[in-house]
């Protein structure tokens, strides 16, 4: 490497706005005169769905918008979710489906990505062209062939299409982990091999705790998708009692919304909370996992 | 080394090579029985339906390339809903990218509050999904809607929005512009994956903040950048659930997009065969799209292992 050249000397009649000092300060100026209306923007729709979420229905259609409602009607949520469609059912259907799907995901997906990037075979190299494949293929393909396939099983009606799936991996995470993986030193399993250990015990033992912002991620991601997935529900559950929340919100908004927003924003928050939530328990790790991986869902 | 491990652990009748090749396969066993059931078995199936009549209900025909001639020739809906994918896309990659461009440039820099407003600017795109569609229906609602009301304070009086023929796509691409915050983080990463010393040696050469923003700045980002606008165009061309929440299509056939489209023809007038055709002719401009923009990156890209 080349010795570090010395800066060269800098001429003392420098203009004033030429002057570390005032350019950092002019600098700093310009940044945050452009990022903070931006930031602003950004943040008022989150704040406005709240505002609107606590009005009385008159002060709903003000306009110019009162911003602060008066009363602060914090029973909207409570009516919202209680007096219309059963939520509670929703709520619980929605839960009991994406954690089964992101435990099926993690084991799936951790498995499929350990073999990818660690375990020697033939075939391995196409079979992972076809893992980058299927990433590409948009669903639109499959999901006509699957739904005559689930629906000639009688799975209509029922959450098997919804959750017999997910146990079988998903492209998206098998390329993420075993992105992680691959960024592990592989001198930390030829060791624990050369001692005995077994292939699943060094994912189990070795990669897996070494991976937690990777998993933290696919947890993240996998909330995301699957608390907000909209068309399969939609297309495959038609009983109240089966139905789940991304799609009974829907239909609260077609049988009520013109007439009530404030209870639309009500609901619409408390389906929006648990992912906001989840993302600020997992944020840490997550922001390591993606800037480590590069890839965004 | 394997040499070794295999003579000091002799195992019955598997070699440490064999048993390494059985794991592989155990391993990646779940991931390929779903992928042949869920995956590739439905590609052809697909591939099979899309020269069938088949309606869901009815005995299905082989028709040969008559869906395919049918969409291309004589179906204007399917004209119309491509310009339509076509303009959301082009206008949701561009102000998406440049957008989180700008943004991630604010934000890369050492002062106080940026972290603050990384956050502000990334929540957004964390927050998808029904809600937020409906969010967006009240945020576009034309007499107290919050969009329009924030123009008003400029003096611009606000269109109709969702409601309009001519507005509501240019709506559904302002919304997707809410999201950029994905993109921003990942841009973030890249710029600060730039090394230092290359900014350092502009400023020995005198280089002005410009030149540095275009020979160092986008140059080194430009991997990063075209991994941004594929994974963008490919997810827009894919807009589903915000035009089954907010517009149904509508007003008209204004907001009618490709996925959209296919979802009608599949599950409302259970044209499966039909249907099938319109994801493959999707899959095969989504294939072709990336593809074109794999041979244009040659043009811009930089990849410093190349460079020498």
């Amino acid at each position: 490497m080349a010795p570090p050249l010395t800066r060269p000397p800098l001429p003392h009649t420098q203009p004033w706005h030429q002057k570390r000092s005032v350019r950092r300060g002019a600098h700093a100026a310009l940044v945050y005169a452009l990022a903070v209306p931006g930031a602003i923007l950004f943040t008022i729709p989150l704040l406005w769905m709240l505002s609107t979420a606590l009005k009385e229905p008159k002060q709903i259609f003000l306009f110019p918008p009162k911003w602060i409602p008066d009363p602060l009607l914090w029973g909207n949520f409570v009516a919202g979710w209680n007096d219309f469609l059963p939520f509670n059912t929703f709520l619980a259907n929605s839960l009991i489906i994406t954690v089964s799907n992101i435990v099926g995901n993690l084991i799936s997906c951790s498995l499929a990505a350990f073999a990818f990037a660690r375990l020697r075979a033939r075939g391995k190299n196409l079979l992972f062209l076809l893992v980058l494949g299927t990433m590409l293929l948009p669903q639109e393909v499959t999901v006509i062939p699957q739904y005559v396939l689930f629906t000639r099983l009688g799975w209509n009606d029922s959450w098997l299409p919804l959750m017999v799936p997910p146990w079988f991996g998903w492209p998206f995470f098998i390329f993420l982990l075993r992105q992680f993986f691959m960024g592990i030193p592989r001198e930390l399993d030829e060791a624990a091999r050369l001692d005995g250990a077994s292939s699943g015990r060094i994912l189990w033992n070795l990669i897996l705790p070494l991976s937690k912002p990777a998993l933290a991620t696919v947890v993240i991601f996998g909330f995301i998708g699957n608390w907000n997935n909209f068309l399969y529900p939609l297309i495959y559950i038609r009983s109240m009692d089966k139905q789940v929340l991304a799609v009974a919100l829907n239909m609260f908004r077609g049988a009520y919304g013109n007439a009530n927003y404030q209870y639309m924003m009500a609901v619409s928050l408390l389906v929006l909370l648990p992912v906001l939530v989840v993302f600020f328990l997992g944020q840490r790790l997550f922001v390591r996992g993606i800037a480590l991986t590069g890839i965004k869902g | 080394m394997g040499l070794t491990a295999a003579s000091t652990r002799p195992r019955k009748g598997l070699s440490l090579r064999q048993r390494e090749e059985l794991d592989f396969y155990l391993f990646i066993g779940l991931w390929l029985v779903g992928f042949l059931l869920f995956t590739g078995g439905p590609i052809l199936a697909s591939l099979l339906f899309s020269f069938t009549n088949w309606t869901g209900l009815t005995t299905q025909e082989w028709v040969g390339l008559e869906n395919f001639r049918k969409l291309l020739f004589d179906d204007p809906l399917f004209w119309i809903a491509t310009r339509n994918t076509f303009f959301y896309s082009l206008g949701s990659v561009l102000l998406g990218t440049l957008g989180a461009l700008a943004v991630a440039l604010l934000l890369n820099q050492k002062l106080p509050g940026t972290t603050l407003m990384r956050v502000l600017y990334y929540i957004p795109s964390i927050a998808s999904g029904v809600a937020v569609s409906i969010l967006w229906i009240w945020m576009f609602n034309p007499q107290v809607g919050l969009v329009n009301y924030l123009l008003s304070l400029v003096g611009i009086p606000g269109p109709l929005w969702l409601g309009s023929q001519q507005w509501a796509l240019p709506a559904l691409i302002l919304k997707s512009t809410w999201a950029i915050g994905a993109n921003m983080i990942i841009l973030l990463a890249g710029l600060q994956a730039v090394p230092t010393s290359l900014y350092e040696a502009a400023k020995i050469d005198g280089a002005h903040p410009w030149d540095e923003f275009f020979n160092v700045t986008i140059p080194m980002l430009s991997p990063v950048l075209f991994y941004v606008l594929v994974i963008s165009t490919i997810s827009s061309f894919q807009i589903l659930t915000d035009v089954l929440v907010m517009t149904q299509g509508g007003p008209g056939t204004a907001t009618l997009v490709f996925v959209y489209y296919i979802y009608q023809n599949a599950f409302q007038y259970l044209k499966m065969g039909y249907a099938s055709a319109l994801a493959w002719i999707l899959f095969a401009i989504i294939l072709a799209l990336t593809l074109l923009q794999l041979w244009g990156s040659k043009k811009w890209v930089y990849y410093e292992d190349q460079a020498a």
